[in-house]
């Protein structure tokens, strides 16, 4: 006797609460605050606001905790409530010369106006595992205050080049300041894709994966030699321009990484050589993106700059087909799912195929 | 918005704008069979390659009067049909059902029901990959112009090749089909079983690829052909015994290993099919009750 696998609704259930039984762990341990995670895990919330494409830190804290630590199920979480929220328009662009600054280096030059700004960064640390941490309750050394304050506005590195013309302007001569900016959220993405949506893919995209195509173009596919013009980290003022009022207003602070690199020159005998760039941008601290980003945006204007396309970085089909995190773990976690029928089908092929490759093997032999 | 459980959303999830710019693909996909429609897939509440794009469809399709019916690998009870089911009756009150003939929606993943649809009945597939074309050439600004241009040469050297090495054509599921007489299409990873049953059938078959961002459709009474050769004609899989539940030669049987000593059974794929054939006195060799009598007897 035989009886079908029945039970699945209830299955679930019990899984959904074996899940938040396992999420919330030993009792005995205080529970995390959501203040406590965006606090004390600020890199997990910036990673999980740019990628979720949602600037909120309560809601990455919350989608954080929910999702145990998983920062792909926690940008999962934010990006199924952002796709339910109204959209009211666009930002005017961001000024980053005006950013309230909290780090900015430049890598092209030793000094510049505005200096170097070191902020808080892993870059000289010893990565020794510092056990005092260890134990709760220590209070961190203060830093101390610089004897100025910075400048209100610092001038982008980049824009210290153009004033001398060695490096390409940031937009082509023919370009349209006014017309409309593509939202790959709102339309389905068509190749070849332009700049615009080339950045707000690669904005959206999984960290490790624009790493890693930045990390190829360094090791010869597609290179492209980079100088870090500038890594700038700081807040900036988002203004979005009301049609009926018709000037600017402040809607709020967003806290921003911006990276631009100086590229391999181009020249030509009637054009004179000149640098050319790369940029990167996200919410939040998050330097490996902004700089990977850059790399990666660099390598995809292959076209309109006159290179070869010779390696996948180059390819926009296939950086922005495969940058999304949430499609990609979606579609490779699949195949978890059931495909009893599918495999039926092969089964029932490859025994057959087997069934008359011995037929013919045995009516050769006799 | 009937259910006061989720008073936030809007009937069946999404937004009337979103659905509004579904319906327009939809009837895009209608008046061109076959065809790949781009649309602007949303961010859903369950992972990409859980049938986003299906739901999508349904969801854009549906209203308060339809009775929904969701199948994953033929049956209603597995997790993720289930799972789906309780959306839409969560975000919809939606009502729901295991009944083929009931269901004036039908969403489904890698089968087609063993019962004929009707006029009434819409049939909404789950597809992962929409471009039949993809495993030949990857790249979608090529595989476009191709179907534009009708070039499908490179399928049928597939087949031919697949004739050449294995003696026959060794796709057994997701076979292409032409659609209308003009565009080749992936009919999603249903067995080739299922494939004659998409040709001219009663109900409106919708497609939607949401990672993809694609729909696509057959209208009602369109002919829909599985590519082949003359001297190699499509054919569809066959089981040397019957469901061991209901006895039928005629459905999609799953293989269902018992033990490890190479024990195994083949019950109907389409888990209504084989209750309601059971209900109506069918008897397999391994069914429920002994005391019946077995229309077959496995060999």
């Amino acid at each position: 006797m035989y009886v079908a696998v029945k039970g699945g609704e209830k299955a679930i259930d019990n899984a959904h609460k074996y899940l938040a039984e396992e999420r919330r762990g030993a009792t005995d341990v205080a529970e995390l605050s959501l203040s406590q995670i965006s606090e004390q895990l600020s890199h997990a919330v910036s990673r999980v606001m740019a990628e979720g494409s949602l600037y909120d830190k309560d809601l990455a804290a919350l989608a954080i905790k929910q999702a145990r630590g998983d920062l792909i199920e926690a940008i999962f979480l934010i990006r199924a409530y952002r796709t339910t929220l109204p959209r009211f328009g666009y930002s005017a662009p961001l000024d980053t010369s005006e950013m309230d600054l909290d780090r900015r280096i430049s890598a092209t030059f030793k000094d510049l106006p505005g200096g170097q700004v070191l902020g808080p960064t892993f870059d000289y640390t010893h990565r020794l595992l510092d056990f005092a941490l260890a134990a709760e309750g220590l209070e961190p050394q203060k830093a101390e205050a610089a004897e100025a304050p910075l400048d209100e506005e610092v001038p982008r590195v980049l824009e210290l080049l153009n004033a001398e013309g060695l490096i390409e302007q940031s937009a082509p001569a023919d370009y349209d300041d006014t017309a409309p900016v593509g939202d790959l959220t709102r339309e389905p993405l068509e190749f070849p894709a332009d700049r615009d949506l080339r950045l707000q893919n690669l904005a959206r995209g999984d960290e490790g994966f624009i790493l890693a195509l930045g990390y190829s173009t360094q090791r010869g596919y597609a290179r492209n030699h980079a100088f870090v013009g500038e890594v700038r980290l700081g807040d900036v003022t988002v203004e979005v321009i009301p049609e009926e009022l018709g000037f600017a207003i402040e809607i709020g602070d967003i806290t921003i990484t911006e990276c631009e690199t100086v590229n391999q020159f181009q020249g030509s005998k009637t054009a004179p050589a000149q640098f050319t760039r790369g940029y990167g941008l996200a919410f939040g601290h998050s330097e490996r993106k902004v700089i990977s980003m850059a790399l990666v945006d660099r390598a995809l204007r292959c076209h309109e700059l006159g290179e070869d396309q010779v390696a996948p970085v180059q390819d926009d089909e296939f950086v922005l087909s495969h940058s999304d995190n949430i499609q990609a773990t979606g579609f490779v976690e699949h195949i978890k799912l059931p495909h009893y029928v599918d495999f039926q089908s092969e089964l029932e092929l490859v025994r057959r195929l087997r069934r008359n490759a011995e037929d013919n093997i045995r009516e050769a032999a006799e | 918005m009937s259910n006061s459980a989720a008073p936030s959303y809007n009937f069946a999830y999404l937004d009337e704008q979103t659905k509004r710019m579904i319906r327009r693909a939809l009837l895009k996909a209608v008046a061109i069979p076959g065809y790949q429609v781009p649309f602007a897939s949303r961010e859903m509440p369950m992972p990409y390659g859980w049938g986003t794009g299906g739901i999508q469809v349904t969801a854009a399709v549906i209203g308060p009067d339809d009775c929904l019916k969701v199948i994953d690998q033929g049956s209603d009870d597995t997790t993720n049909a289930v799972s789906i089911r309780k959306f839409f009756a969560k975000v919809g009150d939606i009502e729901t059902t295991e009944e083929t003939e009931r269901a004036t929606v039908i969403q489904t993943r890698h089968r087609i029901p063993e019962t004929e649809l009707t006029e009434d009945q819409i049939l909404v597939y789950q597809v992962p990959i929409p471009e039949p074309l993809r495993f030949l050439e990857p790249k979608e600004t090529e595989t476009r112009k191709m179907h534009a241009l009708e070039e499908y040469g490179l399928m049928h050297v597939k087949l031919y090749e697949d004739i050449s090495q294995h003696g026959e054509i060794a796709t057994t599921y997701a076979y292409p089909v032409k659609v209308d007489g003009r565009y080749v299409m992936d009919p999603s990873p249903t067995p080739k079983f299922d494939n004659p049953k998409m040709n001219n059938m009663a109900a409106l078959q919708l497609f939607g690829a949401g990672r993809e961002k694609r729909i696509y459709a057959i209208p009602p009474y369109t002919e829909v052909v599985s590519l082949d050769f003359d001297d190699h004609p499509f054919s569809i899989q066959k089981w040397d015994e019957p469901c061991a539940l209901c006895g039928t030669r005629d459905s999609f049987l799953d293989e269902v290993i018992l033990d490890d000593q190479g024990g195994r059974m083949f019950v109907c794929s389409d888990s209504h099919h084989c209750a309601k054939r059971q209900a109506e006195g069918h008897r397999g060799a391994l069914s429920a009750d002994p005391a019946l009598e077995t229309e077959e007897v496995a060999p």
